[in-house]
Parts: C-alpha cells; sequence; structure tokens
C-alpha cells in the first residue's frame, strides 16, 4: 500500500500507479501516450472529488492526522512574508512544539502562533509531536501580550494531538498554563484569529484557541477528547473510535452548525496536502477579510462580542 | 444462608430475614483508606472525614455547601439551568437516557450546584460539583450555571468560592464542553479585572477541562488534604511515558510543593480559613471565627444513605 494514500483512497492509489506505468514507457515510445495518460488524469480527479464528496467522520479524521498533512512551518511562509521566530517563555524553556513570531499578513504585521507536529523523524522527536508543554502555552501568552502592547493582531493555526500527558507537564502547571491562556484570550486588546489547520485535540487546542473568529479547513477536526480515548472510556475499545468520531461530530460542517466554528475553508479534492500553494492562498485571502473585518470594528465592541459569544456557547 | 437459618424451621426463618431488613442502611461506613468501620452520625460530625485517619471522604455538592454556608440566609440559584443533548449523542446507550438515570440516582439536574448565602455573615456566591452526576463532568448546564453564579458575584461584589470535584469535560456534549472551558476562563477574567475574588477549592478528583479552566484560576487555589488534581488522568500518562508514576504524584501535596496552590486546607477548616481570606480581602477585619459547620448537626441517619464512592466515568 502506497504510504502517500489513505486505506480510502485505494482506488486512486492504483490509477496513479496506472498513469506512473505509462509515463515511463512513454519516454522510450511514441504511441500516443500522451492522450492515454490526460485520460486517466481526468479519471483519477474524477474519483478523488467522488471519493472526497462522501466522506465519514472517521475518513476526515485519518485526512487530518495524513503523513503529508501541511503544518505550521508549511503554512507560514506562504502565507506570511518577513516572519522573524520568536524563542521562548522566559521563564523556564523553549518549547518547539508551538512556533510563534512576527509577520506580515499582506501589509499588515501580525503575530503568528502555531502548533507544529514536525516533518521528519528527528523533527518529530524535537517538537513533542506538536504535543506542547506548559512552557509552550506560557510562551504563546508571552508573545499575544506582546502582540497587544504593539497592537499586531494574532492569527493561531491550530494542529495538536493535545497537550503533552507527561510527569514534567504536570509538574510545572500544564493545567494553569492553558486555563491562564482561555483567561487571557478572552480579554486581549487585539484582534485573534484562529484556525484548525489540522486536528484540534481537547484544552491542547483551546489553549491557543479563543478569539474572535474560529475558522476551520474542510478536512481537519476539532474534539473534546480524541476518537480513541472516546471509545477507549465508552466502548473499553479504541476499535470503536469511528463510532466515537461520527457521534462527538468532530467535523467542521457539524461544528458549525454547533455556532462553534464561523466558518470552513475549502479544501483542494483529496485534501490540502494535493495542493499547497491554493491551500496556502485560500487561507490568506480568508485570513485578511477577517482581519479587515475586526480591524474596522471598534475596540470596545470587538472584545464585547468576543465575550458575548464565549458567552453563547451551548445556548 | 448461614447454617443457623439453614436448620431453623421456615416460618421462623422468613421472620428473622424480615427483621434484619428493618436495620437501616448505611447505619455503618468503611472508611476507603484505612478500613475502620465508622458510625455514620460520628462520620457525619466530623464532616465525613474519617475521625481514624483524617481520610476526606468524597461528600455531594448539596452536603458540601450545607456545611459550608452559614444556615441562614441561603438560596439555591440558577436551579432552571438544565443540560441539553444538542448531539443526540448515542453510544451503546441514548445520552438522554444517560442524563435520566443520573438525574433519578442523584436527584440532581446536572453535576453544579450554586447557592448564594453567608459565610459567618459575608455575603457570599458558592457552586459545588456533584460528582456522583456522571463524574462531576462539565457540559453545558455545569459551564452556565458557573457563569451565571459568576456574574451574579461581580454583579453584586460577592466573592465566588468554587468546590470542584470533576473528571473533566463532558465527553457527550463534545465540542460544547470544551467550550465551556472558555466560557467559565473568560466570566472569571471579569472577576478578576472586577476585583471581585474567587476562590478555587479543590476537592479530590479534579481532572482534564474543570483542571483545565476554573479549577486553576483561583485568586486563591486550595485543595483538600490527599486530593487527586491534574490535567492527564495517571493511566494516560503512564501510557504515554511507560514508566510507574511516582508516590503521591498529582495529590495535595504534590501540587503545594510544585506551586499550583496555595495551601492545603483540612474540610473542618475550610469555614475559618475562607472567612479569614476573603474578610482580609475585602478590607475587613475577620473579627469572629465561625464555627467549624454552617449546618446543625444531623439528627436522622436515613437521608445519608448514598455512597458517594462512585468512580469517574468521564475523562
Amino acid at each position: 500500500m502506497n504510504p502517500n494514500f489513505l486505506d480510502f483512497e485505494q482506488p486512486i492509489a492504483d490509477l496513479e500507479v496506472k498513469i506512473e506505468e505509462l509515463q515511463l514507457v512513454g519516454s522510450d515510445n511514441d504511441i500516443n501516450i500522451g492522450a492515454e495518460i490526460t485520460t486517466l488524469r481526468d479519471k483519477s480527479a474524477k474519483l478523488t472529488e467522488k471519493i472526497y464528496s462522501n466522506l465519514t467522520a472517521w475518513d476526515i479524521v485519518k485526512v487530518a492526522r495524513h503523513p503529508r498533512r501541511p503544518y505550521t512551518l508549511d503554512y507560514i511562509p506562504r502565507i506570511f512574508t518577513d516572519f522573524d521566530e520568536l524563542h521562548g517563555d522566559r521563564h523556564f524553556a523553549d518549547d518547539h512544539a508551538i512556533v510563534g513570531g512576527i509577520a506580515m499578513l499582506g501589509e499588515h504585521p501580525v503575530m503568528v502562533i502555531g502548533q507544529e507536529k514536525g516533518r521528519s523523524v528527528q523533527d518529530k522527536v524535537a517538537r513533542n509531536f506538536g504535543m506542547p508543554k506548559p512552557e509552550g502555552y506560557r510562551k504563546a501568552l508571552r508573545l499575544m501580550k506582546l502582540a497587544e502592547r504593539f497592537k499586531l493582531p494574532v492569527i493561531t493555526l491550530i494542529d495538536t494531538p493535545g497537550a503533552y500527558p507527561g510527569i514534567d507537564s504536570e509538574e510545572r502547571g500544564i493545567s494553569e498554563a492553558i486555563a491562564q491562556n482561555l483567561a487571557v484570550m478572552s480579554r486581549l486588546r487585539t484582534p485573534i484569529i484562529c484556525v484548525v489547520i489540522g486536528e484540534g485535540s481537547s484544552g491542547g487546542a483551546l489553549g491557543i484557541g479563543v478569539g474572535d473568529h474560529l475558522v476551520m479547513l474542510q478536512y481537519s477536526t476539532y474534539f473534546v477528547i480524541s476518537p480513541e480515548g472516546c471509545a477507549n472510556i465508552i466502548w473499553k475499545t479504541s476499535e470503536k473510535a469511528p463510532d466515537a468520531a461520527e457521534a462527538m461530530g468532530v467535523t467542521s460542517s457539524i461544528l458549525q452548525d454547533l455556532g462553534i466554528v464561523d466558518a470552513t475553508i475549502p479544501e483542494p479534492a483529496g485534501g490540502a496536502h494535493r495542493d499547497l500553494e491554493l491551500m496556502s492562498e485560500r487561507i490568506r485571502d480568508h485570513l485578511l477579510t477577517q482581519l479587515l473585518i475586526l480591524k474596522a470594528m471598534p475596540e470596545e465592541d470587538m472584545l464585547e462580542q468576543r465575550y458575548q459569544r464565549l458567552m453563547s456557547y451551548g445556548n | 444462608m448461614s447454617w443457623y437459618d439453614k436448620i431453623l424451621p421456615s416460618g421462623v426463618r422468613r421472620e428473622s430475614a424480615a427483621r434484619r431488613t428493618t436495620v437501616p442502611e448505611g447505619l455503618w461506613k468503611k472508611c476507603v483508606k484505612c478500613e475502620a468501620v465508622l458510625y455514620r452520625p460520628d462520620l457525619e460530625r466530623n464532616g465525613e472525614v474519617c475521625p481514624k485517619c483524617d481520610h476526606h471522604m468524597r461528600i455531594g455538592a448539596r452536603k458540601r455547601l450545607n456545611y459550608f454556608l452559614d444556615e441562614d440566609p441561603r438560596e439555591e440559584i440558577f436551579s432552571d439551568v438544565v443540560p441539553v443533548d444538542r448531539l443526540k449523542f448515542k453510544d451503546v446507550k441514548r445520552y438522554k437516557d444517560r442524563l435520566t438515570a443520573a438525574q433519578k440516582s442523584t436527584g440532581e439536574k446536572d453535576a453544579l450546584i450554586a447557592m448564594r448565602g453567608e459565610l459567618n455573615g459575608l455575603p457570599i456566591v458558592a457552586v459545588a460539583f456533584e460528582f456522583n452526576f456522571h463524574g462531576g463532568s462539565m457540559g453545558y448546564a455545569v459551564g452556565e450555571k458557573f457563569t451565571r453564579a459568576a456574574q451574579l458575584a461581580l454583579e453584586n461584589g460577592w466573592p465566588l468560592v468554587c468546590f470542584s470535584a470533576s473528571g473533566g469535560a463532558r465527553m457527550q456534549e463534545a465540542l460544547i464542553s470544551l467550550m465551556q472551558m472558555a466560557k467559565t476562563s473568560a466570566v472569571l477574567e471579569r472577576l478578576k479585572q472586577g476585583r471581585v475574588p474567587y476562590i478555587s477549592v479543590m476537592t479530590d478528583p479534579i481532572y482534564g477541562g474543570v483542571s483545565a479552566s476554573l479549577a486553576l484560576l483561583g485568586d486563591i487555589n486550595i485543595a483538600e488534604p490527599d486530593a487527586r488534581a491534574g490535567f492527564a488522568g495517571p493511566n494516560i500518562i503512564e501510557q504515554t511515558i511507560r514508566q510507574k508514576l511516582p508516590k503521591g504524584f498529582q495529590r495535595s501535596e504534590f501540587l503545594l510543593e510544585h506551586g499550583a496552590i496555595d495551601m492545603i486546607v483540612h474540610r473542618n477548616e475550610m469555614r475559618p480559613t475562607l472567612y479569614r481570606l476573603l474578610s482580609k480581602l475585602s478590607g475587613k477585619a475577620p473579627d469572629n471565627q465561625p464555627p467549624t459547620s454552617g449546618d446543625s448537626q444531623p439528627e436522622s441517619v436515613e437521608e445519608f444513605g448514598l455512597d458517594t464512592n462512585v468512580d469517574e466515568q468521564s475523562q
């Protein structure tokens, strides 16, 4: 099985293999292989569209965790320019699971903060697979307060399997670190836009996820507990994770119906990783539109709207 | 059936069996820690703290508030807030049916009780988690009632005290539960800015979403002796790091040692301690010491039949 394709994408993978084979033949043969390849490409695109128009919640969980899914550091250079990374929480360490810094979004200087899972094995280990520890949330808080002082809007990119569940995390107060972020973000005097780009897992995601506008990529997920964790508790087996994903409503369409998520950015057929440039452009456009709306609002109105929105959750 | 019952004539046997059932249930209770068999009225008089080993047993929300607040005046507030099954969540059972069952067994509508009253004459808003209701988990109803209670405290400048005991966010309300973390943290931030004191008292156990929001945001954080509190449950941490956890990990003493809480307070010292703290925070001298319990002593034993030792059932 091709690791670039998920199980439900196998028919597409088969077609792609055929196309590749034909391309190899094409180099030393002059019969009309070009036309055949075009037909197959067309077929593959249509098949992708068909499969992706009918995904289950569990399929979407898999796309959101796809090994080739674009991460924060893939998006930052494509959405923003002039990014200068800033490091450290000034108390304990620099957590590489959260990346932050000042960049330009079009003509607007902004503070970007995102969770980063890491691409290579080495990088994944260094970034703790995108699971932040308290120092990560405290770095984020420091950068947000910096942004507030210099009137920089805050853009957060959410993609984490959760805050790190370890002894050191607990010793340094992971609960307090997350709670503090929730409290301060609710009243930070600068616009905050939060984008779920991959996996939004529980408090670890929410720790950089409170703001004026919450948007999800079409095949990203957001849940209070991982489907595996939920299945383990209720069904006593993680094999029931697909049922748990369905029951919890982890996708943007349901979360938008519930009034929690404000908008969904459509992904290219087959997911964001199939066309990173297009995906980045769409995110950038969305951010610019929302930023202009928020910047046009009087600050007090924006803060009151943010607060009332928080108060309305579940009503 | 004992050998003695077996040799008795059947008529006599029935009579003795009938007589046995008239002994009131729950007159004796075994301490879960030292296994001493305790006479319930004695236990009640001691705030459900084992007189032999000082183990603080779990107590229900109503009993908690009865111990804590002055007997008069005292009024339950926001009892009209009820849980809503927005997702029509269903696993092996329907969430709706689980709610009905929990309501029947606890006599409460959801896992948080709110009251306004006085602490030794000091006007106060107090809320307490009912752990027997779905493991004290926080969904819409808990978050909403907490928020309304906090807003009432803010409007009137009355201090807010919360006794938490919770397994975390309620899975069956999925992201709505997660957002209650943001909601409760936001209202607490308003209390903070409005200079209204908030004291968080953690009682065994506090985990997950409740820990990473309202429980650790107190102006003063307090824990009962030997209470367990943390972000991730010990099982999850052990699975992640693949090693045994140190003794006393995530217990109150651990939290004090690591700077997460201000003090550990014995249940029978809760009233005088909080009275002293809140008087001083309100700019007054703590003139007279209150009795350790706000309630007159219990007279009958029948109402204390409920066993409070139920394992947490949520994450």
